[in-house]
């Protein structure tokens, strides 16, 4: 059985919720091993890793220079052990996290082997579907014979796992020189909001440049509350500054696939659609009866907003 | 310090892309080409280096087509120094683009690379960082701040659970995100005066890069499409839509 190496994004504390859609992808491949990167107090993310289903074993590879995520540093150990850990794998996976992004490419670059970028498909073992042009083409690409598979995997596409697994954790050793030419400072600024993590809240209610300003955005905070969801924006609520960058969903900003969207004062413009296009129901509120948002909406609801959500929120108190 | 930025000539932004019709490629005859956004905040932020008094060159590379001089000369109109073609017309995979790079890196003795933090077409988001790996340099990917002081630059950078700072001692690669600077648009004598500063086009062969192992690239397709387009009277009827639907 071919042997899966997956890199876990985690910060410390908790392991990243699209590592379970990431096991999703990996256990179509083979045996799927799942290594930890972290400093010497963080064991929490290898418990939550292998409580996975579908992961066999967990390696904890500790040192003081994993404390925080620095491609630079955490690149060689990665290569290391993809290359010479138990004979090596087969597989070398990382969710398209903006850490699996930073990351994986250098590892690619250190084995010399290509990686295949936000894998949506696993259609045979070496051959995968992915998306191109801001999702408007999926292409099928085949890794030659030969070498390892390199990929990080777009969370999106696939269904978390269950968390019924026991899977051993084992201390590992990755050996490499690291360099000191790169250092981590800290977050600037973090959404850090006791709401639904954007990335897997089963709902999801955005705001776009039609909600006009910071202090509107309340609206939609107050709205997303109401139904217990997580809160996006596009890219331009991000660029006027009402909400801050980690909450941008499209092409550049996360990728998502929530029970329900709820877009609001959105245009609807394609770098934002590929953020979404895995939703289960979109619902689109727009002034502009031809917004282009409408053509992808399940149910689109033309009007002001500013009038429809009180009226939307008296209707949900009503509907209890 | 010189810096160098990459740059690759993609299909622009406002185009809706077309599978053709043998589903083994996108349409591009008649079709906009530009430079890709992300490499515009690329060019941008090299100037504004240049005119802090942070670097003394800003040159600009591009591996592709012998038409991605076209791309060339708009980053010269918007001030960079001078521009580099590498000529190859078959698809230039990332590994490949990135060992290029670093040979232009190194003959060139580039203090900085800036490059955008992914190409438009491919989505790959991956010459940096293989470059940076290939160079054994840092790397500050997606970044929306950059700061020069003395040899080192702190960079801020839009991950997942928001803004990070980093730290990285030069010479360095820079991915950038697009909320780092508004480039400038470029005026008719910025044009003009284009013409006039060096394009030096050279084979892609005689960078003497050994070819990586590349992905077989098969069929496209357009992605499966969503059934829309249905619209709701009133709030009381998306109401009982979404309950019907089982989502609210
Ligand atoms: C390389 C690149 C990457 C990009 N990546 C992303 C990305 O990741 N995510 C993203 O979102 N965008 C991205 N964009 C930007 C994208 O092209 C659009 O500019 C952006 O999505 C527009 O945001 P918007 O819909 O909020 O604003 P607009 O397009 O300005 O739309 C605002 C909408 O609000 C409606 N409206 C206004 N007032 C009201 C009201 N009172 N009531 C109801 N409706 C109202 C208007 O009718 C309009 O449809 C990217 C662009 C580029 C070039
Ligand atoms: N052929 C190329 N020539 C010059 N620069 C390139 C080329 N391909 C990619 N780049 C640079 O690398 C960045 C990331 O590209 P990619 O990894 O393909 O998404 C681009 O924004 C460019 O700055």
């Amino acid at each position: 059985m071919s042997r899966v190496l997956l890199i876990a994004d985690h910060d410390g504390k908790t392991l990243n919720t699209g590592i379970a859609r990431t096991v999703a992808c990996a256990r179509q491949l083979g045996n799927v091993h799942v290594a930890v990167f972290h400093a010497p107090d963080g064991d929490a993310p290898c418990a939550a890793a292998a409580k996975l289903d579908g992961v066999s074993r967990v390696l904890s590879v500790r040192h003081e220079a994993n404390g925080a995520p620095l491609a630079a540093v955490l690149a060689p150990q990665i290569a290391r052990l993809a290359a010479e850990h138990e004979g090596g794998y087969d597989y070398v996976l990382a969710p398209s996290t903006t850490f699996g992004k930073d990351v994986l490419p250098r590892v690619a670059a250190l084995l010399g082997v290509p990686q295949v970028s936000d894998l949506m498909e696993v259609i045979d073992a070496r051959t995968f579907k992915r998306p191109i042009y801001a999702g408007n083409v999926i292409t099928t690409v085949k890794v030659p014979e030969g070498i390892p598979v390199l990929a990080t995997v777009r969370i999106a596409s696939f269904q978390a796992v269950g968390e019924a697994g026991e899977a051993p954790i084992v201390a590992a050793q990755a050996e490499a020189e690291l360099p000191t030419h790169s250092r981590y400072l800290g977050l600037a600024e973090s959404g850090g909001s006791d709401r639904p993590d954007l990335q897997s809240a089963p709902r999801v209610v955005a705001g776009g440049r039609g909600v006009g300003s910071k202090e509107n955005f309340e609206i939609i905070f107050k709205l997303a509350d109401r139904i217990g969801a997580a809160v996006g924006a596009s890219r331009a609520a991000v660029d006027a500054g009402y909400v801050p960058n980690d909450m941008q969903v499209g092409q550049t900003g996360k990728i998502i696939a929530p029970d329900l969207y709820i877009a609001i004062g959105i245009s609807g413009a394609i770098q934002h659609m590929t953020g979404i296009k895995d939703a289960g129901c979109i619902v689109a509120i727009n002034k502009d009866g031809d917004a282009p948002i409408f053509e992808a909406a399940d149910f689109g609801l033309v009007g002001d907003l500013f009038t429809l959500l009180p009226e939307l929120e008296k209707a949900l108190d009503a509907a209890g | 310090m010189k810096i160098l930025v990459g740059i690759k000539r993609v299909i622009d932004y406002n185009v809706r892309v077309q599978v053709n019709r043998e589903g083994t490629g996108v349409v591009k005859d008649g079709v906009k080409m530009s430079i890709n956004p992300f490499d515009e905040i690329a060019v941008e932020e090299a100037l504004r280096m240049k005119e802090r008094g942070e670097a003394e060159e800003v040159v600009v590379v591009s591996v592709g087509p012998e038409a991605a001089q076209q791309q060339l000369r708009t980053a010269l109109a918007m001030g960079a120094d001078r521009a580099v073609l590498y000529q190859a017309e078959e698809e230039i995979q990332p590994l490949a683009a990135a060992r290029a790079l670093l040979q232009i890196v190194q003959a060139e003795d580039a203090g900085l690379v800036l490059l955008g933090k992914q190409a438009i077409d491919d989505d790959a988001n991956q010459v940096g960082q293989m470059l940076a790996a290939l160079w054994d340099r840092p790397q500050a990917t997606f970044v929306s701040k950059l700061e020069r002081s003395g040899d080192t630059l702190k960079a801020m950078r839009e991950v997942d659970a928001g803004l990070e700072n980093i730290e990285v001692d030069l010479p360095a690669v820079v991915t950038v995100d697009l909320r780092l600077n508004e480039p400038r648009f470029v005026k008719m004598p910025d044009i003009m005066k284009a013409k006039r500063k060096p394009l030096d086009i050279k084979p892609f062969a005689e960078l003497g890069v050994e070819m990586p192992p590349q992905l077989e690239v098969g069929a496209h397709e357009p992605p499966p499409k969503r059934q829309g387009g249905t619209k709701v009277e009133s709030v009381a009827a998306l109401v009982q839509a979404l309950k019907d639907k089982g989502v609210l």
